[in-house]
């Protein structure tokens, strides 16, 4: 892909709106349509653009597969970590309620982090499978 | 405190263990946690036994949204008696069955292994806890897609067809499932199985819940191996690694079985159970298993094979016993998945130190085994006569009840097929344990040695209890006797 400049160019110029897009996705879903899943997955295709243009190589030094694995497990971690904090709270997993000062307030950070959890995973599920199927041939 | 949180602990402990595992490196760690969150998780079971058995049904609400519109963890003595069996046999394997871990998944994939294995026990303990249908879906699908890939991993080649086969039916029988509960949801406006009840009740006359009904009872169908729709079962098993095979075969299909007791008596009622005839059907292709695949069974020559189509005969007792829709039926039904699970469990890690020791499990294999692995070959035909139904043994436990809920009916001829279908056991159970006894080792194949200990562990673990609820009977007996009442009272 070394010879095409416009992809490349283009790329390089459509990634951070790509990332951007996604992190709006993310913290916006809890007042807008979105959410972890859709923001998670607008952030993998700004990786596998990167990869399909410059390399399975390259975007494999961005995003190494070992650190994928890690934010895999640390999405899951996260949201069954917030469910433990309401228990250790002396409420029910998963109640939000616990997590700040009031209920309403609780709710809003609760379902925030939650989804947090779920783009993190998302993302680093989507991007290893690509990986892994674009992989194949090597 | 602790207490009061012990059903979502119960599923929370294999499910935050899980993707530990995953970041893991290497073997030692993965295996130490997750044996050390199955014991856990056994003990959690023991307490919610203790509080089931002195305060009666427990309702947890997760997220603090109360039923119906929260999703509801509902404990009873069904649950509970599902949930010793789980987590017992996961405990019994994870302990003994390092060393064939060790054997059959190679290094790099240790941690995910143990990852998916502890995904799968959440998944199961999960459908056995909720009290809501989709969040059943939900941990069906975690189990499902959990032992596709268990099953893959076996050493055998033809482990990738035989999980691609399970991929591919056991999907369908998701889907269907999930179609039923749509259509129920349709009807109803509601997903919590107790608030369902009540709500079915109304409009049962209807098509929408007839069609709802059939599509539960055949996709749940597929996941526990029902005559018809069983093909997927045995090379699963027979293809899977060792140890997996043990945990599937005491578990998964009871699991099903679980949902379908639920299904059946607590949402659409024995009334219904009646007249759409599925009873009868029910009966018949338990019947129809018990004959079949005992036959087929004799004439396997791969033990886990074998033994897997032994598992499909038992799981016709099973339906059988559930389609009679009566108490000591229901009864009988729930005693013989508790017992069938610490049979099944007993032989396949057997089965495992043998695939460790020998290498294979043809018949040939368990040739002079007797002296060889005098330890493991004796918990293998302890848990063989338990299969058969030798007093002493659960086995012997279940037959009887079976035979009762028969006699209830004036089923004479189905109790003589009961008895019959014991003694097609004894033909396939006692050539392996003639072999094991009376013949010599090819002197051409290098010698063996007695399992490990640890192994040795988890397969007396799971022979004493067999022959502990063999002669003590009356913690299982007691919580399938209060299950059946609470199962078709709640029909009335």
């Amino acid at each position: 892909m070394h010879d095409h400049i416009i992809l490349r160019v283009i790329t390089k110029l459509l990634m951070p709106f790509i990332f951007l897009f996604a992190l709006y996705v993310q913290f916006h879903g809890d007042y807008g349509p979105g959410g972890g899943f859709q923001a998670g997955v607008i952030f993998a295709t700004g990786l596998i653009l990167y990869a399909l243009i410059f390399g399975l190589r390259s975007a494999k030094k961005v995003t190494p597969p070992r650190v994928l694995r890690v934010q895999l497990a640390l999405g899951v971690l996260l949201y069954a970590g917030v469910g433990v904090v309401g228990i250790m709270s002396g409420a029910e997993y998963l109640n939000y309620d616990v997590l700040a000062e009031d209920a309403h307030s609780g709710q809003h950070l609760g379902i925030l982090l939650v989804e947090l959890g779920v783009g993190l995973t998302v993302s680093a599920a989507m991007t290893l499978i690509f990986f892994l199927f674009a992989g194949q041939e090597q | 405190m602790i207490s009061a949180q012990l059903p979502i602990l119960q599923v929370l402990l294999p499910l935050l263990a899980a993707p530990l595992c995953a970041i893991l490196r290497g073997r030692a760690l993965p295996h130490a946690l997750s044996v050390g969150t199955v014991l856990l998780s056994l003990l959690v079971t023991v307490g919610l036994l203790i509080r089931v058995e002195s305060t009666g049904t427990i309702s947890y609400a997760i997220g603090g949204w109360p039923p119906p519109i929260g999703i509801e963890y509902r404990v009873d003595q069904l649950s509970v008696i599902v949930l010793l069996i789980i987590q017992g046999v996961a405990a019994a394997v994870l302990v003994g069955g390092g060393a064939s871990i060790v054997r059959e998944i190679e290094a790099t994939r240790a941690p995910l292994f143990y990852a998916l294995f502890l995904l799968n026990l959440t998944g199961l303990t999960g459908m056995v806890l909720t009290g809501d249908l989709f969040n059943l879906f939900v941990f069906l699908e975690i189990s499902s897609l959990s032992t596709y890939v268990l099953v893959a991993l076996g050493t055998d080649r033809r482990a990738l067809l035989a999980a691609y086969q399970y991929l591919v039916i056991g999907t369908v029988g998701a889907t269907f499932y999930v179609i039923g509960v749509g259509l129920l949801y349709m009807m109803t406006g509601t997903l919590n199985m107790a608030d369902l009840a009540d709500r079915v009740a109304g409009v049962e006359e209807s098509t929408t819940i007839r069609t709802a009904f059939a599509f539960m009872i055949i996709g749940i169908g597929v996941k526990l191996g029902m005559m018809p729709v069983h093909f997927w079962l045995p090379n699963a098993y027979a293809r899977a690694p060792s140890v997996v095979s043990a945990f599937l075969a005491a578990t998964s299909t009871k699991v099903a079985v679980y949902i379908m007791l639920r299904v059946v008596f607590e949402i659409f009622g024995v009334p219904m159970f009646l007249a759409t005839h599925l009873s009868e059907i029910i009966i018949g292709l338990g019947i129809l298993a018990m004959v079949v695949a005992s036959v087929t069974a004799i004439f396997q020559d791969d033990v886990k094979r074998l033994l897997a189509y032994s598992s499909l005969a038992q799981i016709g007792y099973i339906l059988f016993a559930f389609g009679l829709a009566t108490e000591p039926g229901v009864t009988a039904s729930v005693l013989h998945l508790f017992n069938h699970g610490l049979m099944k469990g007993a032989l396949f890690l057997a089965l495992a130190a043998v695939a460790l020791r020998a290498g294979r499990t043809r018949r040939t294999d368990l040739d002079g085994l007797g002296q060889a692995m005098p330890l493991t070959m004796l918990g293998f035909t302890l848990a063989g006569l338990s299969l058969i139904g030798v007093p002493g043994t659960v086995g012997f436990i279940s037959k009887w009840y079976l035979l009762e809920a028969a006699f209830d009916r004036d089923g004479f001829i189905i109790a003589a097929i009961i008895l019959g279908s014991s003694l097609l056991a004894i033909l396939y159970v006692w050539p392996l344990v003639e072999r094991a006894y009376f013949r010599k080792r090819d002197p051409a194949l290098p010698p063996v040695e007695e399992a490990p200990l640890p192994m040795l562990i988890g397969i007396w673990l799971l022979v004493g209890a067999n022959l502990l609820f063999g002669v003590w009977p009356d913690l299982a007996t007691g919580l399938a006797e209060r299950s059946a009442l609470l199962l078709l009272g709640g029909a009335r």
